[in-house]
């Protein structure tokens, strides 16, 4: 256990100070020092994305990323891609199509396909699919996440 | 963030709800229609007092507050299939108010009796049941009540959106919400006595009748979703308590050891970390949750086990079933004698079967959060059956009958009697140990290697066909580990790890299931067999109910067997169903499905596709779970170089009786076949002799993205004549063998062993 420190984090645009081991896990700022409880512990091994923010723009698994690394940096959380005053055309679509279950899994799926979809507006059914594995869903909502993305895409290209 | 002040907050708040929405003080009637008397009469109705939190009273399930909101009291919960929404609506329809003024409130012991919580696919089969009885009667006061206010009579009124008025004079009217003016009903019904699923209350009220229905069967969007979209839903893992602290459990390496020691030592680098242990448990309470996660992996612990081997090595598991003693069977259905059919058949078929442990690997580890300091003592979990969960930590803490308040928030996922019944509990014994509230949340490997799995079988498979290509005879037996090892329901410390760690008698039920009585053959005998556990208590591999607990075990080898039955007999999948399926309902399935999806009439398996690199099948299966059948086509592509199954396209057609909610429906029927696809593609539970080593979801592997079907097509056949039923595990049931059914189709291979993985697949061809 590395010493505690002060860091600064940027986080959905707010600036936070906290005081923690630089070596945990964003995971656990996120949640216990900042109080953001929208990303989820899932498997602490990036196996599973529950935990998936954006740190500069990249989908990133928070719970096996030091909070000491993303001093800095430009965090973004799932509530703060968009909100249901301004939201992300991905939970426009998520909504419409009625797709999380449980729901516990969200940050993964939104968060790493807004990147994708940034990436390229234009993404084909097929590199929807193949872009998503990595990703776990128990519910088994995969069909209703396709359909949303697609639908998402759709929207963002139009 | 959720923060919980203290239990004072809770202890009043079915009452501040009502005094929160309207007023709990009575005013006199304003409207001019009341005469002096009329006022006497209307503070007569209802009552400033709650009556008892019980199932024979109708302020238990429904309240209008004095601004015309109504709330439903449920006694179960949802996982994200909408249940409350499908209750709201019914609700809605009886008390005839629009939907939009209705809300379900669901699983909290302060509010709600217990109906059972989520289990068996009975929300709304008996769930729903007693909620529409108890809102008709609602209505049924209600309107009785208006008659007298209005001077007319019952039968003369009219009620639209919470208004009674009298039939063509509809300025004459009086709303619920001034006849009740925020009090409660304080009306008795009858209740049946039962607690759990089995629970019902009525009044005298009959139901609205079906053709009536304004609410009930359109689709209504569920309440959960934009939270959960926007992030901004707490779930129980986001719980926060003022003073609470963090727990994390330690379990042994080898299944079954017993705790010797532990080094302090080895944590000291670690500020402010408790261990905590009694018997075989051990954990560390931690202010801080990072410091908890690094004490539980650092911590030195010194277990003690006998030389036995508690497990036999995985490929020995099929041959342990089949050479262990039965401890309990059944036969449930049968009729004729099977053996004296057999031996007169022109043709005997027999297969075996075998489908191995599967785990709830929920998509997080449980989590639970107990305060044993507070009075009442409050529990907040994602059990699907916080009632019982409760009980059950009423009893770790050897606390007063009723001291203990259960709130449901959702959890890190669910679908049976996952590792949620052990964090509470775990949760419990920390919580009073230290005099603080306490946060449980297992890490990965608790919630994969450590929930209870569902139970390994072999199933024995046996059917006779005359000279004229009839099936005779048939019989299905499955031996089996216990589908109650630990009861779904932890009422009881012995129900859960830390209960059996710290001396907790188990209370195995021994049994398994048999078939669904549905087809009709002469001779049949359908049964079942349970072995031992492994291991007595504390066990990773001790088994308990898992999404349609015994289902996808049975229908992977009962409706591969039909199959088996029908190519046999020289019949087409589809026309064997036809032919042998009883009822008329049943076959109306068949006949949907099979026109859905463009089924391709064919004995055997496709002979067309030598030489191809990608083989396409189509199979069937089907299956009735709760009063509810369904069929399913999968339409599958198989890797000959990779052995991957993608199942491409699947068609089903569901009949649950009346449809409550048609998107709904829909939506939980695709996540029914996702997970269930899961299931036999993917899943199976690997361990050693000494431990379980699907640990994680590497050891683990689920579907993912790229296996989701391209299509789901599904055809909801409405049956407003019949009552409505459960939709949240049926239509898994059939896929497993649907699925294995279209990989014959596909390879002129059988695999009668699950899961069909890429290896087993690859190995089957190469064997062929």
């Amino acid at each position: 256990m590395a010493k505690p420190q002060r860091m600064r984090l940027n986080v959905n645009g707010a600036h936070h100070t906290i005081t923690a081991d630089p070596d945990m896990p964003l995971l656990y700022a996120l949640r216990n020092d900042i109080g953001l409880n929208n990303p989820h512990f899932g498997c602490g091994l990036a196996q599973c994305g529950a935990c998936t923010v954006h740190v500069n723009g990249k989908a990133t698994r928070s719970c096996v990323t030091p909070v000491g690394s993303v001093q800095g940096r430009k965090i973004v959380t799932l509530a703060g891609l968009g909100t249901p005053e301004k939201p992300h055309p991905l939970q426009t679509a998520y909504v419409e199509e009625e797709v999380p279950q449980c729901g516990y899994c969200i940050n993964g799926w939104i968060m790493t396909a807004a990147e994708m979809l940034n990436k390229n507006p234009k993404l084909t059914d097929k590199q929807i699919r193949a872009g998503l594995k990595g990703l776990k869903c128990r519910c088994g909502t995969h069909y209703a996440i396709h359909q949303a993305v697609k639908r998402a895409a759709k929207a963002m290209a139009s | 963030m959720t923060k919980m002040k203290s239990p004072k907050d809770f202890a009043f708040s079915r009452r501040d709800l009502l005094r929160g929405a309207g007023a709990l003080v009575v005013t006199a009637l304003g409207s001019s229609a009341a005469g002096k008397s009329t006022r006497a009469k209307a503070m007569e109705f209802g009552s400033k007092v709650k009556p008892a939190l019980m199932p024979d009273q109708m302020d238990s399930f429904i309240a209008i507050t004095a601004d015309g909101k109504v709330t439903a009291f449920f006694g179960k919960m949802d996982m994200g299939q909408g249940v409350d929404v499908a209750i709201s609506q019914i609700v809605a329809e009886e008390l005839d108010v629009k939907y939009e003024r209705v809300t379900t409130l669901m699983g909290d012991t302060g509010f709600t009796v217990n109906q059972g919580g989520a289990s068996g696919s009975f929300a709304i089969k008996n769930g729903g049941k007693a909620m529409r009885a108890i809102a008709a009667e609602a209505r049924r006061v209600l309107v009785e009540e208006a008659a007298k206010r209005l001077g007319a009579k019952a039968d003369s009124l009219d009620v639209n959106d919470g208004v009674v008025s009298v039939k063509g004079n509809p300025s004459k009217k009086v709303s619920y919400a001034e006849i009740l003016q925020g009090k409660y009903f304080d009306h008795k019904l009858t209740w049946n006595k039962k607690w759990g699923n089995g629970l019902y209350s009525h009044g005298k009220a009959k139901p609205k009748p079906v053709k009536d229905y304004k609410v009930v069967g359109k689709s209504f969007p569920r309440s959960d979703v934009a939270g959960k979209v926007f992030g901004t839903a707490d779930y129980v893992t986001d719980i926060k308590v003022p003073g609470m602290v963090h727990g994390r459990v330690i379990h042994p390496d080898k299944a079954g050891a017993k705790l010797k020691g532990y080094d302090a030592a080895s944590i000291k680098h670690l500020k402010g970390v408790r261990v905590v242990h009694k018997n075989d448990f051990i954990a560390v309470v931690a202010d801080n949750e990072w410091d908890a996660v690094q004490a539980a992996r650092d911590l030195k612990v010194q277990w003690e086990g006998g030389a036995k081997k508690p497990f036999v090595p995985q490929k020995e598991l099929y041959k342990h079933i089949r050479n262990a003693p039965v401890i309990k069977e059944k036969y449930a259905f049968k009729n004729g004698d099977v053996e004296k059919a057999l031996s007169g058949a022109a043709k005997v078929l027999k297969s075996e079967y075998e489908f191995p442990f599967q785990s709830h690997a929920s998509m997080g580890p449980a989590c639970a959060v107990v305060d044993a300091t507070s009075n009442p003592v409050m529990l907040w979990t994602g059990s699907q059956k916080p009632h019982y969960t409760a009980e059950g930590v009423e009893r770790m803490l050897k606390a007063k009958a009723g001291s203990v308040r259960g709130i449901w928030v959702p959890g890190p996922g669910s679908y049976g009697r996952n590792d949620a019944g052990d964090a509470a509990m775990q949760a419990a014994l920390l919580s009073k140990e230290v005099g603080r509230p306490v946060r449980v949340q297992g890490m990965r490997h608790e919630g994969t290697a450590w929930d209870p799995k569902a139970p390994a079988s072999v199933h024995y498979c046996r059917g006779g066909i005359d000279s004229q290509g009839n099936v005779i005879a048939y019989e299905f037996v499955s031996k089996a580990f216990d589908r109650q090892d630990v009861r779904s329901n932890e009422s009881k410390p012995g129900d859960t790890l830390a209960g059996q760690a710290t001396g907790a008698k188990p209370r195995p039920r021994k049994f398994f299931s048999e078939p669904e009585d549905i087809y009709n053959i002469p001779d049949y005998r359908l049964g079942w067999q349970v072995i031992p556990p492994f291991l007595e208590r504390n066990s990773p591999l001790r088994t308990s109910h898992l999404r349609d607990p015994i289902g996808p075990q049975i229908q992977f080898a009962s409706e591969q067997f039909h199959d088996e039955l029908a190519e046999a007999a020289g019949l087409d999948p589809v026309e064997y169903r036809l032919k042998y399926l009883r009822t008329q309902r049943d076959r109306d399935l068949i006949k949907a499905v099979a026109e859905k999806a463009g089924w391709q009439r064919r004995v055997g398996p496709r002979r067309d596709q030598r030489g191809k690199t990608t083989l396409t099948g189509r199979g069937i299966g089907y299956a009735r779970r709760s009063g509810s059948q369904v069929a399913v086509i999968a339409e599958i592509e198989v890797d000959t170089r990779t052995g991957l199954i993608w199942p491409r396209k699947f068609t089903v057609s569901h009949d649950c009786g009346l449809i409550i909610n048609p998107q709904g429906l829909t939506r939980t029927i695709h996540g029914n076949i996702g997970m269930a696809l899961s299931r036999v593609i993917y899943e199976e539970v690997m361990f050693d002799e000494e431990s379980v080593t699907s640990v994680d979801w590497a050891s683990y592997p689920i579907s993912e993205s790229p296996d989701a079907p391209e299509t789901i097509d599904v055809v909801l056949i409405n049956r407003p004549d019949k009552p409505a039923m459960g939709a949240g595990e049926p239509s898994t049931r059939p896929v497993s063998g649907a699925l294995a059914n279209a990989f014959y189709d596909a390879t002129g291979v059988r695999i009668r062993t699950a899961p069909l993985t890429p290896d087993r697949v690859k190995a089957a061809l190469a064997g062929a």
